[in-house]
């Protein structure tokens, strides 16, 4: 039987990358299952609604700038309600090749995991950030650890596979601001099986990173803050 | 009467006009204008019962009056604050719930519409 994927990519100004990744993402054909896409634009100010709706994906417009967590929960909220066997998120700066998806989904199938993460650190084999924020990557693996006994090397990483059960979770509740660390220990604490897999990530090919080195402190503090609120609250 | 009781008086007075015409205007709702309208009542109460602060500082246990006031008003400004943080919180969780229902309502709409612009589709739908 064919499972049905929705790639959601949220994007916040991100037309140059986009139809490069879109067309990637449309050529893609995995045996047994079927993807569709769905563009989120955050409230972008350049032409990012006009060009996805030129390749003919669907694109959920948010009115109103929610933040890449708020924008991916409109996504899985769409996939609640379309009845999607699984949400993948792609980021639109096409930091993650369309390529390496079924690599997540094999090890879908593998562990039957609720949440598959695609990992950049595993094999160490392409794009692999900058050495101060490899050290906060290790930071919140480390936090990871302690929260939920989870041994995820890859936390930040927003290249990942939910299934059913965790995309009616996300739907309910998602961090709205830097949501990868914090989310993991929403799962976590949810009892969902977390699986990680290698993949090979590339540099962005447009846009700007949401996080700036001025606010960097900010993300670590707040992060660290939300992740021990989300191991303590009871879901 | 001594001057700085009728500054005061008529500066209350002023301040209670302004909050009345906020919330005639509709600029301004009537439980945040609770606080104001009571935080006026006290300043007036204050200012025509000039024994008052001692009387209150002696209540408490409060040595030098002036003390009281600034112990009193911090401690409400703080809980004030608060209050206005999880105000401002609940307002961001229902605008992040709005936002996404409406990108929702906007892609089902425009679904709706296109057999309509679409020829062969309208033709399917008669």
């Amino acid at each position: 039987m064919t499972k049905t994927i929705l790639a959601i990519v949220p994007c916040y100004n991100e037309a140059t990358s986009l139809p490069s990744l879109l067309g990637s993402l449309k050529q893609l054909r995995i045996p047994g299952y079927q993807l569709s896409i769905a563009v989120i634009n955050d409230a972008s100010a350049d032409a990012t609604a006009s060009v996805a709706k030129a390749a003919g994906v669907t694109v959920l417009d948010l009115p109103v700038n929610l933040g890449i967590g708020g924008a991916m929960q409109t996504g899985f909220r769409y996939a609640q309600q379309q009845g999607f066997d699984f949400a993948l998120q792609v980021d639109g700066d096409g930091q993650h090749p369309p390529s390496e998806i079924p690599k997540l989904l094999a090890r879908q199938e593998e562990t039957n995991a609720n949440l598959v993460i695609g990992s950049r650190f595993l094999l160490h084999e392409g794009f692999q950030s900058s050495f101060m924020r490899r050290l906060g990557i290790q930071y919140f693996h480390w936090l990871n650890r302690i929260f939920t006994g989870n041994a995820i090397y890859d936390a930040t990483s927003g290249f990942r596979l939910l299934d059913k059960k965790a995309i009616d979770k996300a739907a309910m509740v998602y961090p709205d601001e830097y949501p990868e660390p914090e989310s993991l220990v929403l799962f976590a604490r949810s009892g969902f099986k977390i699986a990680e897999t290698a993949v090979v990530m590339q540099a962005r090919t447009g846009g700007t990173s949401s996080i700036s080195s001025a606010g960097s402190i900010y993300y670590l503090i707040k992060v660290t803050i939300a992740m021990f609120f989300s191991f303590i609250r009871h879901y | 009467m001594v001057r700085i009781q009728l500054i005061t008086i008529a500066i209350n007075l002023l301040f209670l006009f302004y909050i009345s015409y906020l919330i005639v205007k509709g600029k301004l709702r009537e439980e945040y204008a609770i606080v104001w309208l009571v935080c006026t009542a006290l300043l007036t109460l204050f200012s025509f019962w000039r024994d008052g602060l001692e009387v209150m500082a002696r209540l408490f246990g409060v040595y030098e009056a002036p003390n009281l006031v600034f112990t009193v008003m911090i401690f409400i400004i703080l809980i004030y604050l608060l209050h206005l943080s999880i105000v401002n919180s609940k307002l961001q969780k229902n605008m992040t719930r709005l936002t996404q229902e409406i990108a929702l309502l906007k892609e089902e709409l425009s679904k709706e519409k296109l057999p309509v612009e679409d020829e062969e589709g309208s033709a399917k739908n008669g």
